[in-house]
């Protein structure tokens, strides 16, 4: 089967964890020290498979939080799913120095690449947040001037991941969290979804044909994408990752 | 395979025998690169080319009047999940492709909206391939593929185009959309092909 621009097959490697830090009650950071690494795209993901004492495995896969690094230092962020198979274990169990397997990076669509120049619109619905920190991560770390804007929606404060990170950044690039549950006690604006107001007032104007990356759930997804057609965006400068509901497994 | 220590899992003995590495779901997952297209009924169209000349083509009217088949498959996404025993009714592509003569080899299936995805044209044929407007009994949601969507239960799920528009017969194999940004051109779930490579 020849003919696409082709990956080496992606092979499984044995990568240890170097690091781990809580995000929010349910959401760890987990750094990964990766050998040969083939280095990764912002917004690209990873497979991680872990296997038990008698051999069973699962594989499930991970957005890559981290931008690019030459030393293989490869950062992921899972939120623990309460039925998950696999989340609970990462979350909770996991300790520096243990072992997991690791093939990536998969996914050339959903990607920021440093030779993009235009302006930026990135939308997080909850842990949809992770690959737009990729992007954003290396905008900085490329020193790239692009024009980025976040527009973060979280339940609420307790549930922001990369808080601090993410208020130093701006300045550098609009930063607008959304609360939809639960503000914080001094915030300006009760509770609500992004509409087309917000989108209006903290987003990019479509007249400047921005880039957008859309990632949520579902029903965020498809609520952000028909907001920003509404609103002028053209449907080939959105790209959208969806994930969930995924059954109880993940 | 290196164990991970205190990693126990859960070994759900699943009714059915699943493709490698998969596991299974209830709910539906929904997996786009971008916004649902919205097709009115009257604008929808699916036509059949070789590359130059449009071979066949029908309205939503035409298309619903050809017979069409209910059919129980399990599905398989690329992403992992796989989900047993789906309700769908379409048109058979042996009857989209009856009595069309070209001896192309392979298809390139083209959505609404942009997305395109390849296959053999031989895996679309002999009961193995459907476009499919209801769901468990129901129209099929935008945000599933509805109008109408390829299914090809033996193929990952990518492979199923959502909003299908046409098809473009072809001598030989082009990459789509997921085949081109590094997913397996054909994407057997049997033998877990699920990345260019595999």
């Amino acid at each position: 089967m020849a003919g696409t621009a082709v990956l080496g097959r992606l092979t499984w490697k044995v990568c240890t964890v170097v690091g781990l830090r809580d995000e929010t009650a349910t959401a760890r950071t987990i750094a990964l020290q990766v050998p040969e690494w083939p280095g990764h795209v912002a917004g690209q993901r990873v497979d991680l498979r872990v296997t038990a004492a008698d051999g069973y495995s699962a594989v499930r896969e991970y957005s890559i939080a981290s931008a690019p690094r030459a030393d293989g230092r490869v950062e992921l962020s899972v939120e623990r799913l309460p039925q998950g198979e696999v989340s609970p274990y990462l979350t909770q169990d996991l300790a520096i120095g243990d072992v997991l397997e690791l093939r990536g990076p998969i996914g050339g669509w959903f990607v920021w690449r440093e030779s993009q120049a235009e302006a930026i619109q990135l939308i997080a619905g909850g842990s949809g947040i992770v690959p737009l920190m990729a992007m954003i991560r290396s905008r900085v770390a490329a020193a790239s001037d692009a024009p980025f804007r976040l527009l973060y929606s979280v339940r609420s404060p307790d549930t922001v991941w990369y808080r601090d990170e993410l208020r130093a950044l701006s300045g550098a690039i609009g930063v607008t969290f959304v609360y939809t549950r639960t503000s914080p006690p001094d915030w300006p604006r009760p509770p609500r979804r992004i509409d087309a107001t917000l989108l209006a007032e903290a987003g990019w104007s479509s007249t400047l044909s921005p880039t957008c990356y859309v990632c949520g759930p579902t029903s965020f997804v498809e609520h952000l994408a028909k907001l920003l057609i509404a609103s002028g965006h053209h449907s080939e400068r959105i790209r959208t990752e969806r994930f969930g509901p995924t059954g109880a497994q993940r | 395979m290196v164990q991970s220590r205190g990693f126990i899992g859960r070994r759900a003995a699943p009714k059915t025998a699943l493709p490698p590495g998969q596991y299974v779901t209830e709910d539906f997952p929904v997996l786009s690169a971008g916004p649902t297209p919205h097709v009115p009924f009257d604008q929808w169209e699916f036509a059949i080319d070789d590359g130059k000349d449009v071979l066949r083509r029908w309205s939503w009217r035409a298309f619903r009047e050809l017979p069409s088949e209910h059919i129980s498959v399990d599905i398989h996404c690329v992403t992992r999940w796989s989900k047993l025993d789906t309700a769908w009714e379409g048109v058979s592509l042996d009857t989209l492709l009856d009595g069309i003569s070209d001896d192309a080899a392979f298809a390139l299936v083209r959505s609404f909206g942009g997305y395109t995805t390849n296959l053999p044209l031989e895996d679309l044929l002999d009961g193995q391939a459907w476009v499919a407007f209801n769901f468990d009994g129901e129209d099929l949601a935008p945000e599933h593929g509805g109008p109408a969507r390829l299914i090809v239960p033996h193929l990952y799920f990518w492979k199923s185009a959502k909003w299908v528009h046409g098809i473009t017969l072809l001598d030989r194999d082009e990459p789509g959309f997921w085949e081109s940004n590094g997913y397996h051109m054909y994407g057997d779930p049997w033998q877990e092909q699920r990345y260019s490579g595999d």
